[in-house]
C-alpha cells in the first residue's frame, strides 16, 4: 500500500470518526449560544443511539429509527429545558442527571426488551443508513490523485455524514443571517435586553434546546445505525464530552467547530492506525496519550495559552425576570 | 443577591423538600421498573431486604457507603465555595496511584497501621494534585472549573491505564493491575462490629477501617466549614463572590484551597477500594463513586450528617441492587445509575419545583412561617 493510500484511508476514517463529534458539537452550539450549558450531550446521544437502533430493528425502517431517536433526544432536551429554563435549576446538575438516566435506562431497557446483554439486534441493510455513491465515483476512480480523493474520501458515505457537514454552513446561516439566530445569540449574551425588546427568553431558549435535541439525535443515530449495525451499551464512550471540548476549542463558532471536530477525529484515527507504532521524529507515542490529547489541548486552550475562549456571557445563569 | 424564592422554615427546607424530591425520584424509578415489566413494590422490598436483611448485606451497604461519604464530602466542600467539582472520579482514580505507590513500597515491610497514615497522605496528595490544575485555572485564568474537571476525568482515565498497563503491571500477569498487596497494606475488616448486634457470622464483606476514616473526615469537614476562619471564608465566597472580595478574602486562595481539600477527600475513596477490598490498584477503581458523590452531596444538602445518611442510602441501593439483579434478572445493577440520575435531577436541578406549592401551603396555614409579612408582594 502506497503512502498516498495510507493518507487517504486515514483521512477517510477521520471523516467517519468526526461526524458524531461534529453533530454533537453543533448541537451544543445552539444550546450554549442561547445561554444554556449542556453537559448532557453525551446522554442525549446515547439515548438517541439506543432509540434509533431499537426502533429501526422493530419497525424495519431506518427512517422510523431516526424519527424515534429524535423524539427521545428532544424529550430529554426538553427535560433539561424544563429544569434549567422553567425551574431555573443548575444547568450542570441537570445535564449530568440526563447523562446518568440515559446511561442506565439504555442498558436496562435494552436488556429487558431484547435480551442480548444490552445490545439491540443487528440491523439489516435496509434498517441502516447505507453508503451513498456519488455520481461518477466509479468512473473517476482511476484518475491520479483526484480520483481516489473523490471516490474514497468524498463519495461513499452515509446520508447522515453529508447531513453533518451540510449542518455546518446551515448553522452558520441560521446563527448569523437570520432573525432567529440574532435573537438566539442575544439571549445568550444579554437576556434582559431580549426580554425588554418584548421577546420571550424562555421560548427562545426552549427552541434552542430543541435544536440541540434534534442534532444529538442524528449524532446518536449515526453511531448505532451507520458506524455500527446496532446499539452497544455505552457506545458514546465520552464522545459527548469530546464534542463539548471541541465546542470550546471552536470558541462557539460553527465553522471552527467543524475544524475542531476534524482535528479530534484525526487524532482518533491516527491513534487507531498507529496502535502504538512509532511516529517519525517524535518516536513512540502511547495510545493513551493520543486518546487524551483532545482533552489536554482543550485544557491548554482554556488556560488561555492558545487564544482565549470566551463563553456566551449569560451561559449557565438562569434568567430571572425583573419584578 | 435576590433569590426568586421566599424563605421556608428550616425543617421544611432541610427535611421536607429533600424528602419530597427523593420520593418523586423513586416514583419515576418505579415507573422504569414497571416499564421493564416487574413489580416496583416487590423490587423495593427485595432491595431493602438485600441491603439490611442480613449482617452480610449491612456490611456491604456500609462498605459502599464509605466510598460515597468520601466523594460526597469532596463535592460538598467545593460546593460551599460555590465551585462544582465534577472531577471527583478522576481525583479518586489518580489518588489510587498515590495509595498504590505507598502500599507497594511498604506492604512487605511494616504492619497495616504504619502503612495506613502514609496511604492517607498518598491519597490526599495525589487527589489534591489532580484537583490543583483545574483549581488554578479557575482562579487565575478564569476557565470554567466544570469543564476542566470533566477534561481531567478523561485524562485521568487515559493516564491510569497507561501507568497500570505499561509501568506497574507485572510482566507475567494477564489482567491490567498491580501485583497483589500483602498483609501490610490490607486494612482490617470491621464486620465484627455488625456481628456484635447478633447477626450471623459475616463471611466475606469488605467493610473495613476506612469507614471510620470516613466518619472522622465527615467530622473534620463539619469543623472546617462551620467552626474555622477558613470555613467562614469558603462559605462567604460561595454565597457571594462580590461580598467575599469586598471583605478582603482572596479569591485565588479560597478557590485553590477548597479544591485541594475537595480533591484530597475524593482521593481517600481509593483507600477503601484498594486497601480495603481488592488489594491491588486496578482499572476504573473509582467505579463511578465520584459521580455518586454529586448525588450524595446534593441530597445531603452539603452537610456532613446529610451526606452520611445519603451515602448509606446509596450504599443500600448498591448492595440491594446487586441482590435485586439475582431475583429479577431484568433489573441489573444499572438500575442504580438511573436512580442516581433521577436523584440528581429532582434533588439537584429541579429542587425548586415543588417549592412554590409548599410555600403556598405554608402560607395558607401560617403566613408568619414563610415571613410573608416582611416581604409582602414578593415571593410566591
Amino acid at each position: 500500500m502506497s503512502f498516498f493510500d495510507v493518507i487517504i484511508q486515514t483521512l477517510d476514517s477521520t471523516i467517519r470518526l468526526s461526524v458524531p463529534l461534529l453533530l454533537a458539537c453543533l448541537a451544543g452550539l445552539y444550546s450554549e449560544r442561547s445561554g444554556i450549558f449542556d453537559i448532557g450531550l453525551e446522554g442525549k446521544m446515547l439515548a438517541a443511539a439506543f432509540a434509533g437502533a431499537a426502533a429501526a430493528s422493530v419497525f424495519h425502517s431506518a427512517w422510523i429509527g431516526l424519527g424515534m431517536a429524535i423524539l427521545v433526544s428532544v424529550s430529554l432536551a426538553l427535560v433539561h429545558g424544563f429544569a434549567s429554563i422553567t425551574h431555573r435549576g443548575n444547568q450542570i446538575v441537570s445535564g449530568l442527571a440526563i447523562n446518568f438516566v440515559a446511561a442506565g435506562s439504555t442498558i436496562i431497557l435494552g436488556q429487558a426488551w431484547f435480551q442480548q446483554g444490552g445490545r439491540t439486534p443487528a440491523l439489516a441493510p435496509n434498517e441502516r443508513f447505507e453508503a451513498i455513491k456519488l455520481p461518477g465515483a466509479d468512473a473517476l476512480r482511476d484518475v491520479p490523485i483526484f480520483g481516489p480523493i473523490y471516490s474514497e474520501l468524498i463519495s461513499g458515505h452515509s446520508l447522515l455524514v453529508y447531513v453533518a457537514f451540510l449542518a455546518v454552513p446551515f448553522t452558520w446561516w441560521v446563527l448569523f443571517r437570520t432573525r432567529f439566530g440574532l435573537r438566539l445569540r442575544a439571549v445568550g449574551e444579554n437576556p434582559a435586553a431580549v426580554d425588554t425588546a418584548g421577546i420571550s427568553v424562555a421560548w427562545l431558549r426552549y427552541r434552542a434546546v430543541i435544536c440541540t435535541g434534534i442534532l444529538t439525535a442524528i449524532a446518536g443515530a449515526y453511531l448505532s445505525m451507520v458506524q455500527s449495525g446496532g446499539f452497544v451499551k455505552d457506545m458514546t464512550a465520552g464522545k459527548g464530552y469530546i464534542a463539548l471540548a471541541a465546542l470550546i476549542f471552536a470558541k462557539w463558532r460553527p465553522v471552527n467547530a467543524m475544524f475542531a471536530c476534524l482535528l479530534f477525529g484525526f487524532l482518533d484515527a491516527l491513534a487507531i492506525r498507529l496502535q502504538g507504532a512509532p511516529l517519525p521524529i517524535i518516536g513512540k507515542v502511547p495510545v493513551q496519550l493520543m486518546q487524551a490529547l483532545p482533552y489536554i489541548l482543550t485544557v491548554i486552550l482554556l488556560a488561555g495559552f492558545i487564544g482565549k475562549a470566551i463563553p456566551p456571557r449569560a451561559g449557565g445563569v438562569p434568567y430571572v425576570k425583573e419584578r | 443577591m435576590s433569590t426568586p424564592y421566599a424563605k421556608l422554615p428550616a425543617w421544611a427546607d432541610y427535611g421536607l423538600i429533600p424528602l419530597i424530591n427523593l420520593a418523586v425520584a423513586f416514583i419515576v424509578a418505579g415507573l422504569v421498573v414497571l416499564l421493564v415489566g416487574e413489580n416496583p413494590f416487590r423490587a423495593a422490598v427485595i432491595l431493602v431486604e438485600g441491603a439490611f436483611g442480613r449482617g452480610q448485606g449491612i456490611a456491604y451497604t456500609l462498605f459502599y457507603a464509605t466510598n460515597f461519604i468520601f466523594t460526597g464530602l469532596a463535592v460538598a466542600v467545593a460546593m460551599h465555595a460555590g465551585l462544582f467539582n465534577i472531577g471527583g472520579e478522576g481525583q479518586a482514580y489518580v489518588a489510587g496511584l498515590g495509595v498504590g505507590l505507598v502500599c507497594l513500597a511498604l506492604d512487605r515491610v511494616v504492619p497495616w497501621y504504619v502503612t495506613f497514615p502514609f496511604a492517607i497522605a498518598g491519597a490526599a496528595v495525589f487527589g489534591a494534585a489532580w484537583a490543583f490544575v483545574p483549581a488554578y485555572l479557575q482562579a487565575r485564568r478564569g476557565s470554567h472549573i466544570v469543564i476542566t474537571t470533566i477534561m481531567f476525568n478523561m485524562i485521568a482515565a487515559s493516564l491510569m491505564i497507561y501507568v497500570l498497563r505499561d509501568i506497574l503491571k507485572p510482566e507475567a500477569m494477564q489482567e491490567v493491575k498491580t501485583r497483589m498487596l500483602e498483609a501490610g497494606a490490607q486494612l482490617p475488616r470491621l464486620n465484627w462490629i455488625i456481628e456484635l448486634f447478633g447477626t450471623a457470622k459475616i463471611r466475606s464483606a469488605p467493610f473495613n477501617v476506612s469507614f471510620l476514616l470516613a466518619l472522622v473526615m465527615a467530622y473534620l469537614v463539619w469543623l472546617l466549614i462551620w467552626r474555622t476562619k477558613l470555613g467562614y471564608e469558603i462559605r462567604t465566597f460561595g454565597f457571594s463572590q462580590k461580598a467575599a472580595r469586598y471583605a478582603g478574602i482572596s479569591e485565588v486562595r479560597v478557590t485553590i484551597i477548597a479544591m485541594l481539600i475537595s480533591g484530597a477527600l475524593a482521593g481517600m475513596m481509593s483507600i477503601n477500594a484498594i486497601m480495603g477490598d481488592q488489594h491491588s490498584v486496578y482499572v476504573d477503581l473509582a467505579g463511578g463513586a465520584g459521580f455518586i458523590g454529586i448525588a450524595v452531596a446534593l441530597m445531603g444538602r452539603a452537610h456532613p450528617v446529610g451526606i452520611i445518611l445519603a451515602s448509606i442510602l446509596f450504599g443500600m441501593l448498591y448492595q440491594g441492587g446487586a441482590e435485586l439483579s439475582f431475583e429479577m434478572p431484568a433489573i441489573s445493577r444499572d438500575m442504580i445509575v438511573i436512580i442516581q440520575g433521577l436523584v440528581i435531577l429532582f434533588a439537584g436541578a429541579l429542587e425548586h419545583m415543588f417549592r412554590p406549592y409548599i410555600q403556598t401551603l405554608f402560607a395558607s396555614i401560617s403566613p408568619k412561617s414563610v415571613g410573608l409579612a416582611a416581604v409582602k408582594g414578593e415571593g410566591a
